[in-house]
């Protein structure tokens, strides 16, 4: 039987995320290349906004990341509560910068596209006030992290707190969507028997292949992140030492 | 309680809170303006805000100084269930730092130029709102418990969280004011407080044991 414990020990863990991040490296670049051709020559004109709505190809995949990261963080941070693995901890802290930069490329691309839209590059309205209000959950995430010395009080510290802010989210994203709101709603809705779009087929394809790319960087960047975290956190023990020793070699 | 007469000692921790909180909210009128039609608009969100800043201030001294003279890890040894005794030490925090912003703010509200009903309203949205805060602003302490910059990370740590209760706290008098009827904020509020009475002291001893082991 597959183990799925076996990958829990960094030092089993170690050489396969080495694997799949060249794996998912080469893949999201692939996917950046033929999502930033369509994006930019395949995809049609927009009829109501012209050129300006390409930004949503990044816009949308961004945003979308940017809320997915946050939960998969609180699901690794769970992990590593509930079986006390160190692993899981340090993925959870690995993902955090990723997350925060894709909330960032988010909102600094709804910027750049509201103002020729709204005619504003910043409105209050719901998805933007919540969306920023979880640029601040990761800062305040990777601030607790870092000002915490010892590193499994570190990570269990910010685990919790990541468990917290994910009860939170809802209740953040229906407070600022029942307070004000201009933001338009999503164009792409999974109706019964099947997926419902108000926008042609080759926008949602290139849309598809722009959110698979960055889950793919995601991904790539995530398991890199954490091969140093695992290095630099067991740096102590027999095989990173004998690791070395045969890098030096 | 222990935590009541201990605070009741150091009646200038008390006092600071409240003064603060009068302090911000007088600093608004100053900073837009005295137009009386402006400020009557604006006054729930600035006595709203006003309470969420006073309230994170005393956060950092509700779990330190047991801390650091020892007793709070007697706490952790008592046989009762430690989320208990931090719902202990989060109601004696509210009523020490809430519960004088609730008496307060009539007052304040009245140099805004709201009227009776209004008034009213603003109090009991305040009187259901800052429990909350305290809860929520307990894990907020007990994460950050004997770090270095505890008080400005607590900021950053709890301040999001405080955004629900801003937004229908400030909504239902508003919404009062216009009226609109706030139940439906009230309630809301009302959720918050029960979902969070419940979760937060739980949370709150999670994160003491993480910080005191």
């Amino acid at each position: 039987m597959f183990n799925l414990f076996k990958f829990s020990s960094p030092a089993s863990f170690y050489p396969l995320a080495g694997r799949l991040t060249t794996l998912f490296a080469i893949a999201s670049v692939i996917l950046l290349a033929v999502g930033l051709y369509m994006r930019f020559f395949v995809a049609p004109t927009d009829y109501k906004q012209g050129e300006g709505y390409r930004i949503m190809f990044i816009h949308v995949p961004a945003a979308w990341m940017s809320m997915f990261i946050y939960v998969v963080m609180a699901c690794w941070a769970a992990a590593g509560m509930i079986w006390h693995t160190r692993l899981s901890s340090m993925m959870a802290t690995s993902l955090a910068p990723t997350g925060a930069m894709f909330t960032f490329i988010a909102l600094w691309t709804g910027a750049l596209w509201g103002k020729p839209m709204w005619g504003a590059w910043w409105v209050w309205d719901a998805r933007l006030t919540s969306e920023l209000i979880l640029l601040f959950l990761y800062v305040g995430f990777m601030a607790l992290e870092s000002a915490i010395d010892d590193p499994r009080r570190a990570a269990r510290a910010s685990g919790l707190l990541a468990l917290v802010g994910v009860v939170n989210i809802p209740i953040i994203y229906y407070s600022v969507q029942w307070w004000n709101t201009l933001h338009q709603g999503s164009s792409i809705k999974v109706v019964k028997g099947g997926v419902e779009a108000s926008m042609s087929e080759i926008m949602i394809w290139t849309l598809l292949v722009m959110t698979f790319a960055c889950w793919f960087y995601t991904i790539a960047v995530a398991l890199n992140r954490v091969r140093s975290i695992i290095l630099e956190r067991e740096s102590d023990s027999m095989w990173v030492k004998a690791l070395l020793q045969g890098a030096k070699s | 309680m222990r935590d009541l007469t201990l605070a009741m000692r150091h009646r200038s921790d008390v006092l600071t809170t409240v003064f603060f909180f009068i302090i911000v909210v007088s600093l608004f009128p100053l900073g837009v303006g005295p137009e009386a039609q402006l400020l009557k608009e604006m006054a729930a969100g600035v006595v709203w805000v006003a309470a969420l800043l006073a309230s994170m201030l005393s956060l950092t001294r509700l779990f330190a100084d047991d801390y650091h003279d020892g007793t709070l890890e007697q706490l952790l040894l008592v046989p009762q269930p430690l989320s208990l005794i931090v719902l202990g030490k989060v109601l004696a925090h509210w009523i020490i730092s809430g519960l004088p912003l609730v008496l307060m703010s009539p007052l304040l509200g009245l140099q805004f130029g709201l009227e009776g009903d209004a008034l009213l309203m603003l109090m009991l949205t305040l009187l259901i709102g800052t429990p909350v805060l305290s809860l929520l602003g307990a894990i907020g302490a007990a994460l950050t418990l004997g770090l270095r910059g505890g008080g400005v990370l607590v900021s950053l740590l709890v301040l999001p969280l405080y955004i629900p209760v801003l937004i229908f706290g400030a909504g239902a008098v508003t919404a009062n004011a216009m009226g609109m009827g706030a139940e439906g904020h009230l309630s809301l509020m009302g959720a918050i407080l029960l979902l969070a009475l419940v979760l937060a002291p739980w949370a709150s001893a999670a994160a003491l044991r993480i910080s005191v082991e």
